[in-house]
């Protein structure tokens, strides 16, 4: 074997190795983007998340503890942070919150879907909180994307969450799940 | 706009904001997924280095200049979107912008690799800034605005 002759092949292996890099990030990207698309904005309810007890403000209590009255108990900081930010802007029968940022490309199109929930269902608030602004609300609810859009019932407990666009019939759907035997609320 | 604007209402101050048709963005990324796969199969070739060079400059014009001198948005204004219908809503050149700033870095990176010989971490860094372009223009998913978050999070604790 010649040196040119190997020279050739060492061309000839890092032309593949690009190839074969551009194959591969292809393909992981493309999982990733169906995966993404699937369940990007789908509604969750809250305790079935990672969150969840920080969320929901229920403790799970070990078997050996005194048995506690839920309503008495200390809300955890990450309630008492929501409910700091929320005050004055609850909603009566639910509030939908809706975390964004400056660099988000759907949280315009998040807002206006909601807004235009909101203004349809009666006692529904739509608040809308800068992420960037309320950092320490933001660790605290351990949000991770913009947008993030909870879902509140009328006590201001996370019932149900989304990261990412949700669809207005989804939207609409979890309200009705928050607010059940509402008769003016048909759609 | 005055000082009554709520800033934990990030939706107030909208109508002020710069506005683009958003599929410019996905066009420049479908571009731009092109030829930064033409560049990883060219590493360490003259023509791998030039297609490198090019991208960081188209890259640097979106993120500094603004989306208007992006070259693939100018292609995208001028010979694309006369043949398209009007766009069904408009959204922030802030996000599409920052995502220019992200390709910047890493082809900046690459550029630089590619100058002092290090070919493995010149690809590496393309395959990042692919995957963004590629994940962009297929699926309208910006990574760079997807990491913002954690990325604030992480800083000023």
């Amino acid at each position: 074997m010649g040196p040119g002759m190997h020279r050739g092949c060492e061309r000839f292996g890092s032309d593949m190795t690009g190839l074969w890099v551009v194959l591969g990030v292809l393909g992981v990207a493309t999982v990733f983007g169906l995966w993404f698309q699937r369940s990007s904005g789908r509604i969750r309810e809250a305790r079935d998340a990672g969150p969840s007890p920080a969320l929901t403000g229920v403790v799970p209590a070990a078997d050996d503890d005194p048995p506690v009255d839920i309503e008495a108990d200390a809300p955890t900081p990450a309630v008492a942070a929501l409910a700091a930010a929320l005050e004055g802007r609850m909603g009566e029968r639910a509030t939908v919150v809706q975390f964004s940022s400056a660099f988000c490309q759907p949280c315009r199109a998040t807002r206006r879907i909601l807004e235009e929930v909101t203004v349809l269902v009666p006692g529904v608030s739509h608040v809308e909180i800068d992420a960037e602004d309320n950092l320490d609300l933001v660790r605290a609810l351990d949000i991770r994307r913009t947008p993030t859009v909870l879902f509140l019932d009328s006590q201001g407990t996370v019932r149900k969450h989304a990261s990412g666009q949700p669809r207005k019939a989804d939207v609409i759907a979890a309200l009705g799940d928050l607010m059940p035997g509402s008769p003016d609320f048909e759609i | 706009m005055s000082s009554t604007i709520d800033r934990t209402s990030a939706g107030a101050g909208d109508c002020t904001r710069e506005q683009v048709d958003p599929r410019g963005p996905r066009f420049g990324g479908a571009v731009t997924t092109v030829v930064l796969a033409v560049a990883l199969v060219l590493v360490g070739t003259p023509a791998g280095f030039v297609l490198i060079a090019w991208q960081t400059l188209v890259f640097a014009l979106g993120a500094l200049v603004g989306l208007q001198a992006q070259p693939y948005g100018i292609v995208y204004r001028r010979l694309v979107r006369p043949r398209l219908t009007p766009p069904a809503e408009l959204e922030d050149a802030a996000p599409p912008r920052f995502a220019q700033a992200v390709g910047l870095v890493f082809m900046v990176i690459a550029l630089i690799a590619s100058v002092l010989g290090v070919p493995v971490v010149a690809t590496v860094a393309i395959a990042f800034a692919l995957a963004a372009a590629f994940l962009n223009a297929a699926f309208n998913f910006c990574l760079g605005c997807e990491m913002y978050l954690l990325g604030a999070r992480l800083r000023a604790r």
